[in-house]
């Protein structure tokens, strides 16, 4: 199956968690996220194992690192009450074993989208960057079909994709200086 | 004059080809580098007809955004409408009555015969030939008088809903619809002897605008385009939804990639199409066309969601990521001829810009689905 040869195939790449996605409630069938400075390695085996480029896009994760902190701040409350509740001290170590970790810093979401024309096997790579210095190597240079969709996704989110051979302004006004998607973005 | 002749570079000037170009079907320009007339370089420029759908998507609830959906790809908007309904029903576990699959299915081929027969008779119009463009609009025209009758609209439909369609379909339709698939039977002979087999089309199409499978690959064409670059690759097949799986119809391949490769693919998918529909009104099955209990305020779990479905130009994707509230977070419209432009630049370098104009038009492209 071609979702097992990718696996092993992307074994060489040290960044990339790979994991199976159920299909039928979500509509893909492996998910990939890798480390920024991997991208264009992981892009490499996806390259050689036959899979095509559908697209690139992004996705603004503004309030996330808030969210948690909310989140965690609320569990450590409730743990207290409960442990006010049954009389005991409060514990020492009120976080569960299972939280997530905390972001430093909100982020942005690179999502690239990969299919293969044979095989029955649609891959979502994710690659997370921070949304101060957000840049992502191009991998224009392995797939030229993700030129345009890497110069889309700097049009609207301000990714930077270093080494991409020219992020003027695709879709939006040549003199956009602005990235519409971003959360935070104000018309 | 000799020193301009010793200097490469001032041997080429650059030419605009549109974005009020007639072949380029829509506001997309193309910057050209030409030798004679022999193309260097070719740089489509896009964003002239771009409007932001997928702002505009994060800012209304599911519903709302139904009828931008039909405003990317005006020629088969009804491709459109079902890629998203797909998703949304995806992502909030809605189920469909199978009446509904099937008008989805009858309704969608139809899109897809009116979509072929604009792009005939546009393309045979670019090449110079302007007869067929008045068969191809006749025929479309008893389409759209169909499609009109069930969905309300003519061309932007919002027909779909999430759990359905708007309004079943009516005996008129089904004897309209008949009549139209005997009629269409033997047009396409017709269309065979008066352009197919037309000499100066097939000197203006044949071994001309290769497209390589590599090229599709690397670049992520889909579509008609693939197909007539050998690649066996239709998402109603590959991946199956709705009720294709019910139906028997072939996939057809050419393996030239030349630009009458794809000709030859939209003319035979019409032929499919109308196969489709005749199996889709024999097994029409009786019952709703709403599923029951649809929420009307939709708050999918949070996660990203895929799907995607055969447009009349290839893959069309929605990626829909919800955070749990009643709009959607991000939904990236993933459209066919955006991939299949790219593309363009490759493939053109060389040509003559008479022959570059048959491969634009091989492409079939609709300017707002790439702008969107």
């Amino acid at each position: 199956m071609k979702a097992n040869a990718l696996k092993q195939a992307m074994a060489k790449v040290s960044s990339a968690k790979i994991s199976e996605a159920p299909y039928a409630a979500k509509g893909f069938h492996l998910e990939i996220s890798v480390a920024p400075a991997e991208v264009a390695a992981a892009a490499a085996v996806l390259d050689r194992e036959g899979f095509f480029i559908e697209a690139v896009t992004g996705v603004d994760w503004l309030g996330e690192q808030a969210a948690a902190e909310k989140a965690a701040k609320a569990a450590a409350a409730a743990a207290a009450k409960k442990a006010a509740a049954s009389g005991e001290a409060a514990p020492a170590e009120p976080a569960p074993a299972v939280a997530p970790a905390i972001p430093a810093e909100d982020q942005f979401e690179v999502v690239y989208d990969f299919n293969h024309y044979e095989a029955l096997c649609r891959v979502t790579m994710r690659v997370r960057v921070v949304r101060s210095t957000p840049e992502v190597p191009t991998i224009s240079e392995i797939y030229p079909g993700a030129n345009w969709h890497e110069r889309e996704t700097h049009d609207f989110f301000g990714i930077v994709f270093t080494g991409h051979p020219d992020l003027s302004p695709l879709l939006l006004p040549e003199d956009a200086d602005f990235h519409p998607l971003r959360k935070d973005f104000q018309a | 004059m000799n020193v301009l002749a010793q200097d490469p570079a001032l041997e080429t000037f650059v030419l605009n080809m549109g974005p009020q170009h007639p072949a380029t079907h829509g506001v997309l320009r193309v910057k050209l580098v030409l030798d004679g007339e022999y193309i260097v370089e070719a740089e489509p420029v896009l964003g002239y007809i771009h409007r932001m759908h997928e702002k505009m998507g994060e800012n209304r609830t599911f519903a709302q955004f139904m009828p931008n959906t039909g405003r990317l790809d005006y020629l088969s908007a009804l491709s459109y409408n079902h890629g998203y309904v797909c998703a949304v029903e995806r992502a909030a576990g809605i189920g469909v009555p199978e009446r509904a699959e099937y008008i989805r299915c009858i309704t969608v081929e139809l899109n897809r015969i009116s979509s072929h027969l604009l792009w005939l008779g546009a393309y045979v119009l670019d090449l110079g030939g302007f007869t067929p463009l008045l068969y191809a609009f006749d025929d479309r025209e008893i389409l759209l008088d169909l499609l009109e009758g069930v969905t309300g609209a003519r061309l932007t439909y919002c027909y779909f809903r999430f759990g359905g369609v708007y309004n079943d379909i009516d005996d008129d339709f089904v004897t309209g619809l008949k009549g139209f698939v005997k009629r269409m039977r033997t047009r396409l002979p017709m269309y065979h002897n008066l352009v197919t087999k037309n000499i100066i089309l097939r000197k203006r199409l044949e071994d001309i605008g290769f497209i390589t499978p590599e090229l599709c690959r690397k670049y992520g064409a889909t579509g008609p385009v693939a197909r007539g670059s050998g690649i066996d690759y239709d998402v109603r097949r590959h991946e199956p939804y709705s009720v294709y799986p019910e139906f028997k119809f072939d996939i057809p391949v050419y393996p030239k990639g030349d630009s009458m490769a794809r000709y030859l693919v939209r003319m035979d998918e019409i032929e499919q199409s109308l196969r489709i529909i005749e199996q889709g009104l024999d097994k029409l099955p009786s019952g709703p066309v709403m599923a029951e209990k649809v929420p009307k305020i939709l708050k999918p779990p949070k996660g990203d969601y895929y799907h995607a479905v055969e447009a009349a130009r290839g893959a069309f994707g929605v990626r829909l990521v919800s955070d749990g509230t009643n709009t959607p977070y991000r939904l990236k419209l993933r459209s066919p001829s955006f991939s299949n432009l790219s593309l363009f630049a490759e493939a053109a370098q060389g040509l003559l810009i008479a022959d570059a104009i048959a491969l634009m038009g091989s492409l079939d492209l609709v300017i707002p689905e790439i702008d969107r």
